[in-house]
Order: C-alpha cells, then structure tokens, then sequence
C-alpha cells in the first residue's frame, strides 16, 4: 500500500479533491488526507470496510458502485481514484467514462492478467490462475473480467482516454528487471493516470 | 403540567422491540452500562427570545439532564436534540422508576454516545410538553395556560433556546450535535446558524425538508384532534378537559406510519386477539393489531398535550433548511465548518434513504466533511432508537474518534 502510495502521490496536488471508489478500509485516503490535506470520500459497501474508515475518521459514503455515480457533479473532483476494483465491476468501461466525468483526472489500478505467471498457470495447468493478486477459485471470484495491460492500452486507445503516467508494479527481482521492457509479461498490478 | 403514566403493559403484547416508537419510551432497563439514575434539572432562561414567528418570549424554562462529565476545557459537550414528542430522558431512570429513557440503547457509558467520555446534554425544548415553557405553562399575559395561544415555532427556534442553555452550561463549542429525525433537522440548523459552535452534527434518519405525504400525514392527525369536542379550539386546560380521542387517533395514524409494512406483518400478521372468524360466529373480532394501536394511542394521548402535537407537527412541516438559501442545499451547506455522519434505514419510509442521500449529496458537493452509512432494517422510522448492532458499532466508531480528537487536547 505504501509503495502503491509513493507511485501516486506525485500525481494529487495538495488540497486538492480527491474521490475513491472502492476505498476499503480507508487506509490510502488516510495517507492522503494526513500527507497532502486533501478533501477525500471514499466510496464502499462492505460494512466491516466501512466502520473501519469511520474509525479511521475518513469520510466515507456507502454506495454501491454499479448502481451507477449520477449523484456526483461533472469534473466535482480534481481525480477520482479506483484502486484493484475495475475487474469486479459489471460494465468497467462505462464505468471508466462515468470517472472521467466526474474527475479531471483519474488513477485506475487493476491486476495484469497478462503477467506470465497467470498465463503459465492457464497454459501447463489448465486451469483457471488463482495468484497472490488473483486469490479465488473461478466460482467465487468477485473479478468477474480478467484483462491485460494491453487490453487496457486499446481500451484507451478506443475511448479516447489520455494516459498521462503508467506504472507497473512487480514483487520478484526477474519481474523487477524486466517489466518495464515488457510490461505485459512482467506487471502484476498495472497503475495508470488518465484523462480525457 | 399533564402527568406522565406508569411502565407499559409490554409483556401483554410480547413486542417490547416494537413498542419504543419514535417517541416513546423504552422500558428494558440495560442496568450493566446505563447511566443509572438521574435527575432532571432545569433553568429558567432570563433572556428575551425573539422566536422566528417575531414574538419574544421574556424568559422561557428549559427541563434538561446531562450525563457524563464536562471534561477541564469544556470541550465534550454532545448535545442530543429530540423529535416530535420525545423529551429530556434520554438515559438512565428516574428515582422510582424502572423505565428508562428513550434513547438509552445508544446512550451511556460504554455506549455508542459514551457517558465515560463525552458529557451529554439532552433538554426538552420549548413548545412540548415535559416542564420546558409549552402550551400547557400560563402566559404570564393572561395568568391562564397559552393553550393554542403559544406562539408558532420553527427548527431555529428550538436552536435558539438550546444556545441559551448552552450559555448557561459555560459550553463554547459542541463536540457534536446528535438527533434523529426532527432532531436531525435541528443539527443541520445548528451546522448554518452556528457553524463555529459544532465540531459535529449527527443527522438520523432525517430529511432537509417534508415531502408532500409527509406535510399530508402530519394534517390527518392535527385534524384527528382538532375534531375532538373536547379539543375547545385548542383551550381545553381552561374547560377542564383533554381531547383525548382526537390526540389517541392522530397517534395511532403516526404510529404506523413510523413502522414498516414488513415489520408489522411479522409482529401481528392477520392474529386475533379476540373473537373468532368460523363461520356462525357473532361475536366481535379484534384483531392483534388493532389492539396494539388502541393502546398505543390511549398510552400517549395521557401523557403528551394535544396543542404541543399540532405545534411541533407544524414546525416539522414547516422546516426547509435552504429557503433562505435559494432553495440551493449546496449554498445553505456551503456556511457550515463542521463534519457530518449522516444516517439512514432501510425500510424507513417517511424520512426514506433517498433524503439522506440527498444531504449527502449536498454535503459532497459543498465540499464538506460527510460519511453517510445506509443501515439495513426493517423497523421502519423508529429504527433509530432501536437496537442495530451495525448502527451501534458505526456511530460508535464514529464517536469514538472523535473522543479521541477531543481527549487530545484541541
């Protein structure tokens, strides 16, 4: 969190207002608030995640994501953040456009379904990869879209999305090395910066 | 002054849950972390207040009690602003009394409104019918009960008062303001009127303004009382007689406005009290239901005063926090400086989750501190004094933080 952290901090100015869908239990808004003062709500709906930002004193607003965010203003956030939740969503595209127009700018984070563990996994077990960042049997799995680092660079592409940064995040030394060479190999968590 | 009457007859019904209407009071006594026994206070006001209806009141008496300790810099003062036709008992029990206040469940020590930390003001405001300066005190122009004669009364008014009281207690800035319902509409006054003054408002279950059906049911029930004969045009004291069957109907029609179908359906379904419905049967039937609101009905209309039921339905009605602010909630909010939690029940339908959103919303877009937790429940309006151990642990964490804030030293 703290490294994922790091990556993203550059891109939020100071005091500046920031919306976090799927906010968990707060921690990331916490880090936000306390280091660069801004304004944030987090948005959740597990009860568990949302007593902990209460406690946390995060703002905190349960909503359910895919009821939609027509209750949120056009371009009323400086960035809007959705860290590791893109792939559990039921439309993530239009999901996508909804967040570029509420914020300004948005940071998405999501798995790289691409990494060749996950791809050794499907090709020489034959089953579906269940990974340190993909942790559930196919069935009970709240990831119901599984994409590449390359899918989501068409995906931009397609939608007109700018991509002002793009990160790639990797725990083994091998992955480390190589994944900015070839990020669609070596990336376990992709993390870009977007506009329209 | 009318005179309060007894512990209820619960156990006959077996629907202790049920019975803590939003205005009633709860007869479980949690003796493990209640506040215990205490003592109302109260304070004469000898400062004018200049109402919003432009007539002053010279001097008006405030009944209150308090829990809890105010901590060296007077800085734990939670403030608990009551509805419709609550009062200042909020915890603990009278001397005498096993029955405890109505809002005992989330207040005390150890509770989500933590009497080991934050000192707690609850008061009964002016215009009801607990000791507080109402109808039923005499007008000191006439020497006879103000009757229907007590000026009209807004939100702000009952604010108004509460600062006095608030001067009094040498308290210069609430922790929090707490109320659910018309006392959430109080808190969200007290967020405009006095924004340096709260750290925090709590708003339950409540609404920036009454909806058409709201404004609708309210009418049905002063209607149910003004067609009582004995209601007098309102001077019923000065004949001696109270319009007890007008005031029984109008709380019967809230009552059941305040549960949920659901509920009610699990709480008494079609079950008979008496009679039977065979065929070849004449004699009548009752069902449980009807019994229960019978009760209900009979149970207020001995303690509460029919004039006050009419003001305070009125100045529910009346309310309409961004008014004055262009009708423009994102301007009306744009003049607090505190934090919010708000929050709402499932199956509450006179003050729905959509109105909680709505202030929600507002909140966000005025670029406010606000959390908003929806919590599911099938109990209706009355959900929030009602056990929920979601809402417990939400409001309590909340709370909790900000003792922690406060016991830093601010």
């Amino acid at each position: 969190m703290n490294h994922k952290l790091d990556l993203i901090r550059p891109w939020i100015e100071p005091r500046s207002r920031v919306l976090d869908l799927g906010c968990g239990d707060g921690a990331l808004l916490a880090s936000l608030q306390e280091q660069l003062d801004v304004i944030g709500y987090g948005l959740e709906i597990d009860p568990d995640s949302i007593s902990s930002c209460l406690e946390k004193g995060v703002n905190v607003i349960e909503q359910d994501l895919n009821k939609g965010l027509k209750n949120f203003a056009d371009q009323s956030f400086d960035t809007v953040l959705m860290t590791q939740t893109l792939q559990a969503l039921r439309y993530p595209h239009l999901v996508l456009d909804e967040i570029l127009r509420i914020g300004s700018k948005c940071i998405v984070t999501f798995p790289n379904f691409g990494h060749w563990r996950t791809r050794a996994y499907l090709n020489f077990l034959g089953r579906m990869p269940v990974t340190k960042q993909l942790a559930y049997q196919w069935y009970d799995t709240p990831n119901i879209h599984f994409f590449t680092y390359d899918d989501f660079e068409a995906l931009c592409k397609e939608r007109n999305i700018n991509i002002l940064h793009r990160e790639f995040m990797a725990q083994g030394v091998a992955d480390k090395a190589l994944k900015s060479v070839f990020p669609n190999l070596f990336t376990e968590i992709a993390v870009y910066h977007l506009s329209r | 002054m009318l005179k309060r009457l007894g512990a209820l007859r619960l156990a006959e019904y077996n629907l202790n849950e049920l019975t803590m209407s939003s205005d009633s009071h709860n007869n479980q006594n949690n003796q493990d972390n209640s506040v215990g026994l205490v003592k109302p206070q109260q304070v004469v006001i000898e400062q004018p207040l200049k109402l919003a209806c432009g007539v002053v009141l010279p001097s008006h008496k405030l009944v209150y009690e308090t829990y809890g300790t105010l901590n060296k810099d007077r800085s734990n003062g939670i403030l608990i602003c009551h509805a419709l036709s609550g009062d200042h008992h909020a915890a603990g029990h009278h001397e005498g009394e096993t029955k405890t206040g109505w809002w005992d469940h989330y207040i005390g020590p150890g509770k989500p409104i933590d009497s080991n930390r934050f000192y707690i003001v609850s008061v009964n405001n002016i215009g009801s019918c607990f000791g507080s300066t109402g109808p039923t005190s005499e007008n000191p122009e006439t020497g006879k009960p103000y009757g229907a004669d007590f000026p009209p009364l807004r939100a702000r008014d009952w604010v108004a008062s509460q600062r006095l009281l608030m001067q009094h207690l040498k308290i210069k800035c609430w922790a929090a303001v707490v109320g659910g319902s018309l006392g959430g509409m109080q808190a969200m006054r007290w967020s405009l009127e006095h924004p340096d003054e709260l750290q925090h408002a709590v708003v339950i279950a409540s609404s920036m303004k009454l909806t058409a059906q709201n404004i609708a049911f309210n009418e049905i029930a002063r209607k149910a009382i003004k067609s009582d004969a004995d209601f007098c045009d309102g001077n019923y004291l000065q004949h001696n007689k109270v319009p007890h069957n007008g005031l029984a109907l109008a709380r019967m029609i809230g009552h059941v406005t305040y549960l949920s179908d659901e509920l009610m359906g699990q709480k008494f379904g079609r079950d008979l009290r008496s009679g039977d419905l065979l065929q070849g049967k004449t004699e009548p039937v009752e069902f449980q239901i009807e019994s229960y609101l019978n009760y209900q009905g009979d149970k207020f209309s001995d303690f509460f005063d029919a004039n006050s039921y009419i003001l305070i339905t009125k100045m529910l009605d009346y309310f309409d926090l961004a008014r004055e602010y262009n009708h423009d909630p994102v301007a009306a909010f744009s003049h607090a400086k505190c934090k919010f939690l708000v929050v709402s029940f499932s199956s509450d339908w006179r003050f729905s989750p959509d109105r909680s959103q709505e202030i929600t919303d507002a909140l966000i877009a005025a670029g406010k501190n606000v959390s908003y937790i929806a919590i599911d429940s099938d109990h209706g309006h009355d959900a929030f004094l009602l056990p929920n151990e979601r809402y417990q642990k939400a409001l309590g964490g909340y709370l909790s933080k900000l003792a922690d804030h406060v016991e830093g030293g601010s």
